[in-house]
């Protein structure tokens, strides 16, 4: 097998025997969408709430694998002195990440999938869906969040990154309008809240699946956060502890 | 068990493999290595050696290329670590002191993948029944034994079908079982042409399997020679004594170099039958105590301590 298909398939191996992160991939984002779909208590902006809600948890899965899953097995991998030891082998920095992006979009692809179908089986029927933007979204979306992940996974030792990864995915679900619309939050906290990309990447695909007009500032704070964190992931990046 | 593969012919022995010039590396205000010069040869084991925090290991990482130099200049197969590192990777085998490898990733996965990495010159198979894992193919890393663990991570080093090979401490935690085996691999190795710089705090170790030492003391070189000259032919007579003795006086008499470090002297000489009963003769005649007296090669591990105690005078 050629250097960079092994590569993918370790990456994506490893990410299959991490039983855990099935929870946070599939679990958590099924559960959220089944239970507010169903459970009527959310003020869903006039939508319903599983028009609401589907392109907010389409922005969540999108966080949890480029973020929380990318960012939580890479510094674990080099905490492990993985990264150091595939340093030693002719696999070069550049086939390591790009097997992890293609990990990262094989995994995604199948969340997003699975994700739409058990929509449309709560009753989601998207409206004049704007799919360039919607694709648009989801790949700015995952570049700034694993930027996001690899930029803490770089630096922090794997403990403290992976309580990291997981207590920015719980505010950036809360305050990114992919439960909780923002206009429920209070005012300062929304202001901020406006900046944040998991925010950006909700409105987006909200708008993206329900025929509205796209926000520019949406795109743009996700270029921002994009461009930002990749930079400070390769300059700040050390492969070993 | 079976033997490797000869590799890459065109590296004869006596070429040299890896060549360290002024070699200096900082951490924020420590000095790791200071300034440290050697070569190592093709188709030889050179041991660097040295107690822990000397730098041996950070010496190692620099020249398999996975940390950078403050100053100085590395040179292997002639190629530099950092600007050719991966066509010298495609070439070199190293085994790390943490392993580095995945808890969950399973022992056959783990090899197939590094054979595939360098492009399946050796076939997991063989590596994994020359480390004497075969049966322990589908257990993961984190339910192997510290032993087997080394063993591993010896095999991903191989795999490589190195010219040179970089192994850091690769028989700490093995029993003396998986020492034998490991002394016998490294030895394949060098005999095949590759240029074998293993480090390791065990003398004993290195005296085993070396050509050539290198040693360390916090952070500079105290010793660069061969095994040979440095303790091969090299005949002496050690001996404790509780009582005062005049050096001089039995260098004269036993017509030798007398060295004495601490309660131990040691007598350079070949240490025949005859000498030694001159010397116990001198010592019964003046009435010293002899508390202890062996001949013969001296260990690695005397004459280290003696340099350590040269070096540290001198300072």
């Amino acid at each position: 097998m050629n250097i960079f298909r092994s590569q993918l398939r370790q990456e994506l191996t490893v990410m299959a025997r991490n039983g855990e992160q099935l929870l946070l991939l599939v679990g958590i984002p099924v559960l959220l969408l089944v239970f507010f779909s169903q459970i009527d208590i959310l003020p869903t902006q006039g939508l319903t709430a599983v028009a609401f809600l589907v392109p907010g948890i389409l922005a969540l899965a999108v966080m949890s694998t480029a973020m929380v899953s990318l960012g939580i097995a890479t510094g674990f991998e080099r905490s492990y002195g993985v990264l150091k030891r595939l340093g030693t082998t002719p696999l070069g920095t550049r086939r390591l990440v790009l097997a992890k992006v293609v990990a990262t979009c094989i995994v995604e692809s199948a969340q997003l999938a699975l994700l739409v179908v058990v929509g449309i089986a709560l009753g989601w029927r998207p409206v004049d869906t704007n799919w360039l933007a919607a694709t648009a979204a989801v790949v700015l979306g995952t570049t700034c969040f694993a930027g996001i992940g690899l930029t803490l996974a770089g630096r922090l030792r794997a403990e403290v990154n992976l309580a990291a990864q997981n207590g920015l995915y719980l505010v950036l679900l809360l305050l990114g309008g992919i439960i909780v619309p923002n206009d429920e939050l209070p005012k300062v906290v929304r202001s901020l809240a406006e900046w944040l990309p998991s925010n950006a990447l909700s409105e987006l695909l909200r708008s993206a699946f329900n025929g509205y007009e796209i926000v520019v500032r949406s795109i743009v704070v996700l270029l921002v956060w994009s461009v930002a964190t990749c930079a400070l992931a390769t300059i700040y990046f050390k492969w070993s502890d | 068990m079976r033997t490797l593969k000869v590799m890459n012919a065109s590296t004869g022995s006596n070429t040299i493999a890896l060549s360290v010039r002024n070699l200096v590396v900082n951490y924020a205000d420590v000095h790791a290595v200071a300034d440290i010069s050697f070569d190592a040869k093709a188709g030889s084991v050179t041991a660097v050696i040295g107690p822990n925090g000397a730098g041996k290991t950070t010496a190692l990482e620099v020249c398999s290329g996975v940390r950078q130099a403050t100053s100085g200049t590395v040179s292997v197969l002639g190629l530099d670590p950092q600007s050719n590192r991966l066509e010298m990777n495609s070439r070199i085998g190293v085994m790390l002191q943490d392993g580095g490898v995945y808890p969950s990733g399973r022992v056959g996965e783990v090899l197939e993948h590094y054979c595939n990495l360098f492009g399946n010159r050796e076939r997991a198979d063989d590596l994994l029944e020359a480390v004497d894992l075969g049966s322990k193919r589908k257990a993961t890393w984190r339910k192997l034994s510290g032993g087997e663990k080394q063993r591993l991570s010896l095999a991903l080093a191989l795999a490589a079908r190195p010219e040179v090979a970089f192994l850091d401490e690769p028989t700490s935690g093995v029993d003396i079982v998986g020492r034998d085996l490991i002394r016998g691999i490294v030895r394949n190795l060098a005999d095949s042409g590759c240029a074998v710089i293993l480090a390791t705090h065990e003398l004993d170790e290195a005296q085993r399997v070396a050509d050539h030492v290198v040693m360390f003391q916090r952070g500079r070189l105290i010793a660069n020679s061969s095994l040979e000259d440095l303790c091969g032919d090299n005949q002496a007579v050690t001996l404790r004594t509780s009582s005062k003795i005049d050096l001089a006086a039995l260098a004269m008499h036993m017509n030798c170099r007398v060295d004495q470090n601490k309660t131990e002297l040691r007598l350079y000489a070949n240490s025949d039958a005859n000498f030694i009963s001159r010397l116990s003769n001198w010592f019964a005649e003046n009435k010293f105590v002899l508390d202890d007296l062996r001949s013969g090669t001296p260990r690695l591990e005397d004459i280290y301590r003696e340099l350590i105690n040269v070096s540290e005078q001198s300072k």
